[in-house]
């Protein structure tokens, strides 16, 4: 009996506490005014996290009209290409959304277009919240944050049915030599797609997972400051290799979509896809499959280990004309509370560690799991993401891949990466 | 004297004024702002951060025709973008003067027939594209068409194709220019020796012997920066694109013809008849000689389309199907999504070029005809 009188009083003290926090939190200074939000968030999962965050933060600051200006298209091209004319035409909006790494320091950092941000994140207790490898990601030499991080994604998921696997005889490949010589042929044997790939900058991202496999996580980041050599022998393997597992593909990956390539999984009519980890949410919410069931998952070949990860933030341009609310926002994206909301519907880790991880109601299987990688494995920027290199060289290296698909010339796309490199001052000459 | 300054003149003068102020600031100098932009460093970051951008000439063109960094995709677009436009214009006029003379029989409901000709061309590009790429796409679309009468399915891969023919090394694209251009040259100097103008002849037998000269010491060969050979050649791919285009368009260039073919009166197919002439020998003799403006028109028009085109082939092949890239595609990304302004700018530069060439001289034998009359 007096244990039950224990929890009704425990319930009620924490109500009124959660009460109380609540009414900490509307009785917040009061702005007013606009917020211009600007994202490529128009569709699906994130438009809905997108919408989410904004109710929550309209409760907060009722007052705050908020503008949500997110373009459409592209994987964000065409709202880089708005946001880069609005910036120079010197009409920034408030803040905007910007693929941690490369992407923000390479272009808006480098350009001196950002405000640091540590003054958030010591209000906050954000640096230790947020794990070192991400804030790197985000920092200049100096120490300067220059954006909030609010998901982590992972890109070298591999997707598969596990039943389907098992009817085949076929086991998840733990290397790609295994995947080319035993996997492959066992599965085009049985008349199945060994493996989907989708459009062109799917296949950029099959790539940086076979380099990540094939160079490990030191040889993949020397990539990118030119400790690695392009024109290395193992990394001409890497288009080697890339040219056997598209010979182990569907032939019509160019018209596809990566949610026409990983519903050729879930149909049955392939067997793997590559794919980021918003995979999860197109199978759980739009295919509507369980986990572990539907569908499974694994680390792509020789990846085990390393968590290949990419980022969305929220940054703050110079000039922004509602500053105040933009820093609220910024201020309230980066909460454990924000990042619960926010992440569940989009489908991605949430970036602050504090955020409850362990709530299986919010998190799925898959995500349990991806997290326990994320703060164990080493940590790797993307390339098809925008994380590692500037967006010219990523531009390039799109086009190279394009041509690979036709001529298969594995030593002449090494080299031109390379000269690539060296083109946009990736890396300097020797 | 009086004359120049009337009243009507000055007025006249005024009102143009305006529209001559914006277009020359807002095509002419943004054009001349182009091609200074196209001879700097300029990029986003350089933009952004206010640093003036350093003129280094035209190092941004050499590196579109020699540089491998992106595997020649502006030299593969260049390529593209010609058999695509050749294509794309035979296409047009062969369909578009087809439909005209089946339309000029006068037959019953001919207004209908050429609202339903017409009408692909009220849609837009980006239209067409969604409903083609469906329709080509590989595994249903078209190519699922047979299996409903229980025949085995097409297997072109269509805008995805990866076959290639007319496969040529870039490197010999000087010497092949050189041959063309000594057919076309040998065809005129026969053309104007078979029609006693003995001076032109002479000079045009000229310039054949100096091409024959060139190619005999292997001269074009050394116009190309390129040290390694780059295979390029006529994607099939391109075909899809081209039944589209071709789709959207060739009900405009009916409706060209159909003009022209109504304003040729019947008294002079008449005559043709009375003289003697067969149905055929009226079009090749009567009708075809005085459509000759308008196919001209209709090139011009059409040209210009291709050249320039973007939407279609951007819906088509999402902008990364390097089979089907054209120079817009290419312009766009290395701008917008490279940041590399500089390059773009020398892309739009040799666009529009290319689309010169096609319109300028049309603009001017217009301008002179207009003078004469």
């Amino acid at each position: 009996m007096s244990n039950r009188k224990f929890y009704a009083l425990l319930l009620i003290a924490s109500l009124l506490l959660v009460l109380g926090i609540a009414s900490v939190a509307t009785a917040q200074e009061d702005l007013s005014g606009d917020l211009e939000i600007f994202s490529w968030w128009t569709g699906g999962g994130e438009a809905a996290g997108l919408e989410a965050l904004i109710a929550r933060f309209n409760e907060m600051y009722p007052n705050v009209n908020i503008i949500n200006a997110a373009v459409a298209g592209g994987s964000g091209v065409n709202a880089r290409a708005v946001l880069t004319t609005r910036m120079l035409g010197g009409d920034p909006p408030d803040v905007f959304q910007v693929h941690a790494g490369e992407e923000l320091n390479a272009v808006w950092v480098a350009a001196g277009r950002m405000q640091p941000l540590n003054d958030i994140y010591e209000a906050n207790g954000w640096l230790e919240q947020f794990p070192q490898g991400l804030l790197d990601l985000i920092s200049d030499d100096a120490g300067n944050i220059y954006s909030v991080p609010v998901n982590i994604h992972r890109s070298n998921v591999l997707w598969y049915v596990p039943a389907n696997l098992e009817e085949w005889g076929v086991t998840v490949p733990e290397t790609w030599d295994e995947f080319i010589n035993t996997t492959c042929p066992t599965l085009q044997a049985a008349g199945v797609t060994p493996i989907s790939i989708g459009e062109n900058w799917t296949q950029v991202q099959l790539w940086e997972n076979i380099a990540v496999a094939t160079l490990g996580v030191e040889g993949y980041n020397g990539l990118w400051d030119g400790t690695t050599s392009w024109v290395s022998p193992e990394v001409t393997s890497t288009f080697e290799t890339l040219g056997q597992v598209m010979d182990c593909a569907n032939e019509d990956m160019n018209s596809l979509s990566w949610q026409d390539a990983s519903q050729r999984v879930a149909n049955g009519e392939a067997a793997f896809n590559l794919m980021g980890d918003w995979a999860a949410g197109y199978f759980l919410v739009d295919l509507a499959l369980e986990p572990n069931v539907g569908f499974g998952w694994a680390t792509t070949p020789g990846t085990a280990g390393t968590f290949v990860m990419l980022s969305d933030t929220f940054g703050l341009p110079i000039g922004a004309p509602n500053e105040a609310n933009a820093r609220a926002w910024l201020n309230f994206v980066g909460t454990a509370e924000a990042q619960d909301i926010f992440n569940p519907l989009k489908g991605s880790l949430p970036a602050n560690t504090t955020a409850s991880i362990g709530d299986t109601s919010l998190y799925n299987a898959y995500f349990q799991s991806a997290y326990e990688d994320w703060t164990s494995n080493d940590i790797v920027g993307s390339l098809a993401h925008g994380a590692v290199s500037p967006p010219a060289f990523l531009n390039g290296f799109a086009s190279l891949i394009s041509a690979f698909q036709t001529d298969r010339d594995a030593a002449s796309a090494g080299a031109n990466a390379g000269a690539l490199a060296l083109q946009v001052g990736m890396v300097s000459p020797q | 004297m009086t004359e120049r300054f009337s009243r009507d003149r000055i007025i006249g003068i005024l009102v143009l004024l305006p529209s001559i102020i914006l277009v020359g600031i807002f095509v002419y100098g943004f054009i001349v702002t182009t091609i200074y932009i196209s001879m700097t460093d300029s990029n986003t970051v350089q933009q952004l951060s206010g640093t003036q951008p350093n003129f280094i000439g035209f190092q941004n063109y050499t590196t579109l025709f020699t540089a491998t960094v992106d595997a020649g995709r502006f030299r593969t677009d260049l390529v593209n973008n010609v058999f695509f436009t050749i294509l794309f214009i035979i296409a047009c006029l062969v369909i578009g003067i087809g439909l005209a003379i089946l339309l000029d029989q006068k037959i019953k409901g001919e207004s209908l027939f050429r609202t339903i000709f017409l009408f692909p061309m009220a849609l837009s590009f980006v239209v067409t594209g969604v409903v083609w790429r469906w329709l080509f796409n590989p595994t249903s679309g078209l190519n699922a068409l047979p299996t409903a009468v229980g025949l085995p399915a097409f297997q072109f891969d269509w805008f995805i194709s990866q076959d290639q023919w007319l496969k040529f090394n870039w490197q010999s694209l000087p010497t092949i220019i050189a041959i063309i251009l000594l057919g076309v040259v040998i065809f005129f100097a026969l053309y104007f020796w078979s029609h006693k103008r003995s001076q032109l002849a002479a000079f045009v037998t000229g310039i054949a012997i100096l091409l024959l000269a060139s190619l005999a010491l292997d001269i074009p060969s050394r116009f190309n920066g390129l040290r390694n050979p780059e295979a390029k050649g006529f994607n099939l791919a391109l075909l899809a694109v081209v039944v589209a285009a071709a789709w959207q368009m060739s009900g405009y260039t009916m409706a060209m013809y159909l003009a022209g073919l109504r304003g040729i009166s019947d008294d002079l197919r008449e005559a043709a008849r009375v003289d003697g002439a067969t149905e055929f020998g009226v079009y090749r003799y009567v009708v075809f000689p005085l459509l000759q403006p308008i196919t001209l028109s209709a090139i011009i028009i059409l040209g210009h389309i291709s050249l320039k085109i973007f939407d279609l082939v951007f819906v088509m092949g999402g902008g990364n199907n390097i089979q089907i890239d054209m120079p817009g595609i290419n312009m766009f990304f290395t701008t917008y999504r490279g940041g590399q302004t500089a390059i773009g700018a020398a892309i739009a530069v040799i666009m529009l070029l290319m689309v010169a060439v096609v319109i300028v001289p049309y603009l001017w034998s217009s301008l002179r005809s207009e003078v004469q009359h």
